[in-house]
């Protein structure tokens, strides 16, 4: 049902840095889940609408007023490593890339 | 002493005014059973004694003055599930990749209960993101059930249900996205309630699954869930899917009895997999309904059956996008890596446990390219059938009757390496949050020495109906004044 190519994949898409081994347990505990899961092909679905939400409202307003917000020294205060005022990242770009 | 652990809410408030107890009474007497029972239960991921200390000793001072004046929760100490932002006190999930996060904000409902006058006494312990059903999945550490520290407490806020049923506090904050208040009120013998989505604010929540996740009151008794149902409902605009409706006084709506009631006992509710305890006591609960003057009409939900796979769809697929944002850049772990993405995904690796991973996993799965309309949208359709299933029981009844879980408190470890058995223990809980329902758990047995749940659910903003009817069943039954062996 799901192989281990696609765990692999999955993990990729996830943000995950799984082993060869933690990939290898998933493939048997997803194939497991999504065994169970594959009881709702035994439903007559024909016509049913998605439900996304079970509150019925749409487009939820507010006053399109100024109100206080946290401050960027609270907010950075939690972050693992910043700045003057930013967060600290590793190096996204290549070096010399911006000279390109 | 051990009469003013068990105190309820009301009653702590009532002898405050006369004078009788003072609030740092209270709080030393909190901090000092946490002291002594918290190294077996592990209830409590922090303990903020100090601020509760100065609370405590700030409602000294008002509430011999104030006895006419004082807010609803003035002087009552609170624990609250450590997935609700509190502001200067640490917020983990009970994950790596939070520990040590202070959030710079109060969660709407924790704003609310110091405006009502409550302490915030500290943070519990729960599956990690509320993921979990028997709270080991907590990255630092399983909560013990109170009744039988060899058993779960049932999660994911076991944490909150092992501190109220040990008398640690009269009341704690839960969240439920799929049984999470309900499943370990009923394996401790207290009381909880998953209102109707939309009725608590979830802003400050930390979200797991958004169109599921509801903030529920647990408590001793049925009045004290009333009471703090008042105190934390109510219409925000910082939380979009807050409803604009009004709030009736719970408190005041218990009186009314529940004669009259009509309630609707699903054939389903006794099939396979329900053990005989738990029908027992669910069938002994009915006689009682009855002769308070209830009248018990057998229903089907014809489709509950689907609820639960639609679940595990759904809740890891709105999963695994809420936690996207745990990349190791704006709070939380990092682990370093050679570039960005490299840091990311070692992050989301280290700080992430293994029930967390498979919700990501399984959600992200679902979501993918290819399997979109075999899995999400196929479980959105099913998800319609639950939420009609229950639609049509409503037209002929007002309230659902089931079991809180198939079985009593299970051990430790006994389904810690089967998902998939775990997932079975909120079967009957789970339907209630596809279809945005109020549910309320509640005591109605023993067997073996541990408690039994019976949930009532209702329709969508009937908390009140709910709660009285629930208050006249504990009124007759009497099991919510059990007190469990600890301590």
């Amino acid at each position: 049902m799901i192989d281990r190519e696609t765990v692999a994949h999955v993990a990729r898409l996830a943000r995950l840095a799984l082993t060869g081994e933690e990939c290898q347990r998933f493939v048997a505990q997803l194939g497991r889940i999504l065994e169970y899961v594959a009881r709702l092909n035994a439903l007559d679905l024909t016509d049913v609408p998605p439900t996304a939400h079970v509150v019925p409202m749409v487009n939820v307003f507010r006053a399109d007023a100024v109100t206080p917000s946290l401050s960027r020294e609270d907010v950075l205060a939690g972050a693992p490593a910043h700045a003057e005022g930013f967060f600290v990242v590793p190096r996204v770009l290549e070096a010399g890339a911006d000279d390109g | 002493m051990d009469e003013l652990a068990f105190a309820s809410a009301r009653d702590l408030v009532a002898a405050y005014r006369t004078g009788a107890v003072r609030p740092s009474q209270v709080v030393e007497l909190a901090l000092d059973r946490i002291a002594r029972l918290d190294p077996i239960l592990h209830a409590f991921l922090t303990v903020d004694a100090d601020g509760a200390r100065r609370a405590a000793a700030a409602w000294d001072a008002r509430v011999a003055g104030e006895a006419d004046a004082l807010p609803p929760l003035a002087g009552v100490p609170v624990a609250v599930k450590d997935n609700i932002c509190t502001r200067g006190i640490p917020t983990t999930c009970a994950s790596r990749i939070l520990e040590g996060w202070v959030p710079p904000y109060d969660a709407t409902v924790v704003a609310r209960l110091r405006t009502a006058g409550a302490i915030v006494l500290g943070k519990t312990n729960l599956d990690e993101f509320a993921m979990g059903s028997s709270t080991e999945h907590s990255a630092f550490g399983p909560t013990r059930n109170p009744w039988d520290p060899a058993r779960v407490p049932g999660g994911s806020s076991g944490g909150s249900a092992a501190a109220v049923a040990a008398g640690m506090v009269p009341l704690a904050l839960g969240s439920d996205t799929g049984g999470s208040v309900r499943l370990p009120a009923g394996f401790c013998g207290v009381v909880g309630l998953k209102p109707t989505y939309g009725r608590v604010s979830r802003y400050g929540l930390v979200a797991f699954a958004s169109s599921l996740d509801q903030i529920g009151p647990m408590a001793r008794d049925v009045a004290d869930c009333a009471l703090l149902l008042g105190v934390l409902a109510g219409h925000d605009p910082a939380d979009a899917t807050s409803a604009d409706v009004p709030v009736p006084d719970y408190l005041a709506a218990l009186g009314a009895g529940a004669a009259g009631v009509r309630l609707g006992v699903p054939r389903e509710a006794f099939g396979a997999g329900v053990a005989p305890a738990v029908a027992d006591a669910v069938r002994e609960a009915l006689r009682v309904f009855a002769d308070l003057g209830c009248g018990i009409e057998e229903i089907s939900l014809p489709t509950i059956d689907a609820a639960l796979p639609a679940y595990y769809i759904l809740a890891p697929a709105e999963a695994s996008s809420n936690l996207a944002r745990y990349d190791g850049v704006r709070y939380g772990l990092r682990v370093p890596g050679d570039d960005l993405s490299a840091m990311v995904a070692r992050t989301r690796r280290q700080g992430f446990g293994a029930e967390v991973q498979r919700r990501i996993m399984l959600g992200t799965y679902a979501l993918s390219a290819g399997y979109y309309e075999a899995y999400y949208l196929k479980a959105q359709r099913a998800r319609t059938l639950v939420a009609r299933d229950f639609a049509r029981a409503f037209e002929l009844v007002d309230l659902v009757v089931l079991p809180v879980a198939p079985t009593p408190a299970f051990r430790l470890g006994e389904k810690a390496d089967d998902p998939l058995q775990m997932y079975l223990s909120d079967i009957f809980t789970i339907s209630v949050n596809l279809a945005g329902l109020p549910g309320l758990a509640l005591p109605c047995g023993m067997a073996d020495g541990l408690p039994i749940g019976l949930q009532l659910v209702g329709r969508a903003f009937e908390e009140a109906t709910v709660l009285r009817v629930g208050h006249a069943y504990e009124q007759a039954a009497g099991w919510s004044r059990r007190r469990p062996p600890v301590g």
